[in-house]
């Protein structure tokens, strides 16, 4: 799982059945310091997250979980929303 | 899920069974500027897509199999699950944004 920054929407009229109503987004992962991390990547919504929003999103056939697993065709599902910026924290305070 | 453009397809008569019908793709992943990034790639089709279009690909093996194939299972580990009519960025993204 990593954190990522929601960055922007997928319109796709056309698309597999399992994915009718769906909502996809671009996402940028990002490292510790919240700098962008590796490529974006386009992600399949699980929580109500929106642009711009600092959201948690997990990889592999674990991200098909959330949905009808069996046919839910993602590899790459956002399952949570960061509270702020500022609820990421590393080391004491 | 990634974005790739679908530069071609592979013709294939002597195959694993389960890929009996299938629509073999060559995609080339993309950046969101549109610009072609990384190594081309095999996908199977689950969306009728064709040579040029702008495409989802899942490379996650089982979601792929059943997308493609409509059972678990297969030994594939990339299907193109969507063709991308547009992307909405936000304005600070959108130096790489296409279409």
């Amino acid at each position: 799982m990593q954190l990522a920054r929601v960055i922007g929407t997928v319109v796709a009229t056309v698309k597999n059945d399992s994915l009718e109503g769906r909502k996809l987004l671009v996402i940028q992962s990002l490292d510790a310091q919240l700098k962008a991390q590796g490529s974006p990547l386009v992600a399949l919504d699980a929580i109500g997250a929106g642009v711009g929003e600092l959201i948690v999103w997990c990889r592999g056939k674990e991200a098909s979980f959330p949905f009808r697993r069996e046919d839910t065709p993602t590899d790459c599902t956002i399952i949570a929303i960061v509270d702020s910026d500022q609820h990421v924290t590393q080391g004491r305070r | 899920m990634i974005l790739a453009r679908v530069i071609g397809n592979v013709v294939a008569t002597q195959k694993n069974e389960r890929y009996a019908n299938a629509r073999v793709m060559l995609c080339q992943p993309l950046s969101l500027a549109g610009e072609e990034m990384g190594a081309t790639l095999i996908a199977l089709d689950s969306v009728d897509s064709g040579v040029g279009d702008t495409v989802l690909i899942v490379q996650e093996g089982w979601g792929a199999s059943t997308a493609a194939t409509k059972e678990a299972g297969a030994a594939i580990d990339s299907a193109i699950v969507g063709v991308v009519d547009y992307i909405d960025l936000l304005p600070e993204e959108k130096g790489g944004e296409r279409r």
